[in-house]
């Protein structure tokens, strides 16, 4: 009795638990990312102004709805008289660039590196895991500092510091799963048929894992947004005349006491793609498995 | 001195509601052990939970009924007022897995003084000496010394002694046993039957015994209340009980199981499956499982009777005869 | 237990290992390491010695030998820019981030204690509902930009507190916010979500049927349950905040190991950026250690197990 009682209400908690806010709003969620980019593949015909345009004589106006405000400038402008809205959807185009190829690139080497370790096992495995474990036993902004102090700054240089940061997130969930998967009748079979490994990666075994990498990269590109704009804030990542959101915060850093719009729009901007990403990528956890939610 | 009416406790759940507890009346004096007998899922955990005031949050609630101790109704009584001065103090529960009931972090020693303390009966050091006390009461060996120990360092059996030395370390009027021996070895259980006999010798309290193990009930109670889906069905002293069982219900668990020191013919199971709780069988619930099955019972739940020889019954069959 | 301690030990001397190859990789990557680890101004004889000093004229497997023992030493060389050794340099600045982040720490639990267990007992509430859109929000606000915030509203339009620098208490409260900000939100969820799991448990139920109040229930026998994977959280969130202090220091202008490194970076005072790779490593390494030790104290079983 004692058993089904708590089961019962253990369900009844599940049930509640998974009726959260976060499954409420998927689609503005997405439509928060596919404004992101939008701006990031038509940004120069959005904007209303180029995102470096000097214009000394409208410097620290402020944004539209306050007293000095101009509709000219919805959000106002900063100490060069730079259109602050131009220049978010100038950094909405650095920011997913930058998350683009951190995504691909990390997800493909951990992907294949995770895969290598679950399916192989062995020696093959016990190198992966240490190699895992050693990156994460190395904090990433210290690591990011590292290669910033040797590597040419830009873009290519922040995807790097990103990749290397990141592959373990892929491997590790990835190796989890192939170790799973690999006991299943599907795999053996295919073994047994002869089919080669390479087959089996490509033929069986990805496609079990796209439901999960798609998550896993839903919730890396607000992760990456964050990780990038602090670099750029430091001065270690984009490089200005590039516009990032990173580098306009520390810009507007210097004029906090005069222009609060110059520390605040580009943060919003930050908080909402980030708080996109991690909606939709929760949500589609939820979706593809909901018993899972621990795992990832 | 425990009087129990007419107490129905159900379980508001997501799909349904779950009446565990469909009107439940019986009378326990002092001294005395009830047995309460049924299946899973017949509702005896979920009596005991009531009388405790405990049915499980958010989805119980003691929808109706009355429970007097000693002439004082506690149904309706403040949570606190039932924490402070009712559970632990006049009523206590050994609970079914002595694996689980014990906190992992904390010393064995401070789970039995913690009723102790809560309920004012002895500071913070006497009340590890009490505690100290009431396990080598329960006959815990070297009480002093494993009273520091943690649960993880005793056996099962050990486990559920420390488990009854805090529910009697108030000295409580009424003890609940819920299925107190069914995780153990069998041997550990004759001792521990053998410890609550004791416990109730020394301290005069009324025992409801719960239980789905009939030969245990027999060996250890005075009396015998056996339940199906909610309700009891039949309630005599355990002599008679076992010796004529009145309900075709009775009967058939009597059959299934072997008793030491009963007559029986072959082993028989009931036929069919216990009801879903969701959605009980309208009349009386045991019909379709029945095999003495009449028109009346599918329709109208039976009203209990009273027999000649004291015993109570709730089938139609028996309305009949008494008619 | 010893030999997890053990084994666990061991997998933290890997990983530190791990970390001084990469150092070397990061060194070897600039082209002339020596470029890297003098003032530009440098002269020729002093990049010859330099050279000999490290042996770069030597095969790259005995130069990685002789970088690691100098490392174990905790010699990664000279700041040209403090002109001192650059460890030295750093561990002077340790206790300042130390200072920080276990304020930053502080903050967190002190949040997410009262948080996550009300969410528990009241679940489906009010305070639940809101410390889950809190817990949202939180995980998509970079704590720098809270710091900014923080500094804009509270230092500059409200002038409560001072915005930058260390030396008064009240210097740490702001950087200490917004670096205990990010881990609120995951220790509040985490404590929740066990303890709802050990207010359902049986031991619970019996203290409740012994008739503990609800209020010793939950704070003094279930809390200490609950707290189990919180402590894990806790390490792995002080020694993240001990790296993620990098960006935070140089918003308060904190004189602490990290704004000494981004400072590094920006002079090329190679010396102190490797010195500040390895100590986060290191410190990383030795408080993921106390946490696997502190287990024992808070759960019986594992002290012996």
């Amino acid at each position: 009795m004692v058993e089904a009682l708590s089961y019962l209400s253990r369900f009844g908690v599940k049930v509640f638990r998974r009726n959260t806010v976060s499954n409420k709003f998927p689609f503005i969620a997405s439509s928060v990312l596919a404004l992101v980019v939008i701006c990031a593949l038509f940004g120069p015909w959005i904007a209303p102004y180029q995102a470096t345009a000097i214009s000394l004589a409208d410097a620290m106006t402020p944004p539209a709805w306050l007293e000095g405000g101009s509709t000219a400038h919805l959000l106002g402008t900063d100490n060069l008289g730079r259109d602050i809205l131009s220049r978010i959807i100038a950094g909405a185009r650095v920011s997913t660039v930058i998350a683009f190829y951190a995504i691909v690139l990390s997800g493909l080497i951990g992907t294949g590196l995770g895969m290598a370790a679950g399916y192989f096992g062995g020696v093959v495995d016990a190198v992966i895991s240490r190699i895992i474990d050693t990156q994460m036993a190395v904090p990433s902004i210290p690591l990011a500092m590292l290669f910033a102090a040797v590597l040419p700054p830009g873009e290519a240089m922040v995807i790097f510091i990103i990749v290397l940061s990141y592959w373990t997130w892929y491997a590790r969930i990835v190796r989890g799963e192939v170790l799973s998967l690999r006991e299943r009748d599907f795999i053996a079979l295919a073994k047994v048929a002869g089919v080669g490994t390479p087959t089996i990666f490509v033929r069986h075994l990805a496609p079990n894992l796209l439901n999960t990498l798609l998550v896993l990269a839903t919730l890396q590109f607000g992760s990456v947004i964050v990780f990038e704009a602090g670099l750029s804030f430091l001065g270690l990542g984009i490089q200005p005349p590039q516009v990032s959101w990173g580098g306009m915060l520390s810009d507007g850093r210097n004029f906090i006491e005069v222009a609060w719009w110059l520390i605040t729009m580009p943060g919003l901007a930050i908080m909402a793609a980030c708080l996109a990403s991690n909606l939709l990528g929760d949500w589609l956890r939820d979706t593809f498995d909901p018993l899972r939610r621990q795992v990832l | 001195m425990l009087r129990v009416r007419d107490l129905k406790t159900y379980l508001y759940l997501k799909r349904g509601v779950v009446k565990a507890v469909d009107g439940v009346s019986f009378d326990l004096a002092s001294g005395e052990t009830l047995g309460l007998i049924g299946e899973s899922g017949s509702g005896k955990t979920m009596t005991g939970l009531s009388l405790l005031g405990l049915p499980p949050k958010p989805a119980g609630r003691i929808v109706a009924g009355s429970i007097e101790l000693d002439g004082r109704e506690l149904v309706g009584l403040d949570e606190d007022v039932l924490a402070r001065e009712v559970r632990g103090r006049q009523i206590a529960m050994i609970s079914q897995d002595p694996m689980t009931s014990l906190n992992p972090v904390f010393t064995v020693g401070n789970q039995v003084a913690a009723p102790i303390r809560a309920h004012g009966l002895a500071g913070d050091r006497s009340a590890i000496d009490l505690a100290i006390h009431e396990l080598e009461r329960v006959r815990v060996p070297s009480a002093a010394e494993r009273a520091s120990d943690y649960p993880h360092q005793f056996s099962g059996g050990m486990r559920q002694r420390v488990v009854a030395a805090m529910a009697i370390a108030c000295r409580p009027r009424l003890l609940i046993a819920d299925e107190p021996t069914s995780a153990l070895d069998v041997t550990i259980q004759v001792q521990f039957m053998d410890l609550i006999e004791k416990i109730q010798a020394d301290t005069g309290a009324g025992v409801l015994f719960i239980t789905h193990d009939l030969g245990v009930a027999a060996s250890l109670c005075h009396r015998i209340a056996v339940m199906y889906a909610g309700r009891i069905v039949e309630m005599a002293n355990v002599d008679k009980l076992y010796a004529d069982p009145q309900h075709p219900y009775t009967r058939g668990l009597l059959d299934s199981v072997p008793i030491l020191g009963r007559r029986q013919k072959r082993l028989q199971s009931i036929k069919g499956s216990p009801p879903d709780p969701l959605s009980l069988p309208g009349g009386c619930a045991f019909h379709p499982r029945c095999p003495h099955a009449m028109d009346i019972c599918r329709r109208e739940a039976p009203p209990m009777v009273s027999m000649p020889d004291g015993g109570q019954v709730a089938c139609w069959l028996k309305v009949d005869s008494t008619a | 237990m010893t030999r997890y301690i053990t084994n666990r030990a061991l997998q933290g001397l890997i990983a530190i290992f791990g970390a001084l190859l990469i150092v070397f990789v990061a060194q070897r990557l600039s082209g002339d390491p020596v470029a890297l680890m003098l003032p530009m101004d440098a002269s020729e004889a002093e990049f010859t010695a330099m050279r000999e000093a490290l042996g770069l004229d030597r095969p790259l497997l005995v130069q990685f030998a002789i970088f690691l023992g100098n490392a174990l030493t905790g010699d990664f060389g000279q700041s040209y820019q403090w002109n001192a050794p650059a460890m030295q340099l750093l561990l002077d600045r340790l206790p300042a981030t130390l200072e920080l982040a276990m304020a930053g720490l502080f903050f967190a639990v002190l949040l997410a204690v009262p948080l996550g267990v009300f969410s528990a007992v009241h679940r489906g509430g009010f305070l639940d509902r809101s410390a889950k859109v809190f817990a949202m929000l939180g995980q998509a606000i970079p704590g720098f930009w809270i710091g900014l915030l923080l500094i804009l509203f509270i230092a500059v339009e409200l002038q409560w507190l001072p915005a930058y620098g260390r030396g008064t208490p009240a210097h740490l409260v702001l950087p200490a916010i917004a670096l205990g900000w990010y881990p609120v939100a995951a220790m509040t969820r985490t404590l929740r979500s066990s303890m709802l799991d050990v207010l359902e448990s049986d031991y619970v139920r019996m203290e409740r049927a012994i008739g503990l109040p609800e209020r010793t229930i939950v704070w003094r026998y279930a809390l200490r349950n609950a707290a189990v994977p919180l402590v894990t959280m806790v390490g792995v969130y002080f020694a993240n905040m001990l790296g993620g202090a990098f960006v935070i220091e140089v918003v308060f202008a904190w004189p602490g190991v990290g704004r000494t490194v981004v400072d590094a970076v920006f002079a090329r005072d190679f010396p102190v950026v490797q010195a500040g790779v390895m100590l986060s490593a290191v410190v990383f390494v030795v408080v993921n250690l106390l946490v696997d030790l502190s287990y024992g104290f808070i759960d019986p079983r594992i002290r012996r197990g």
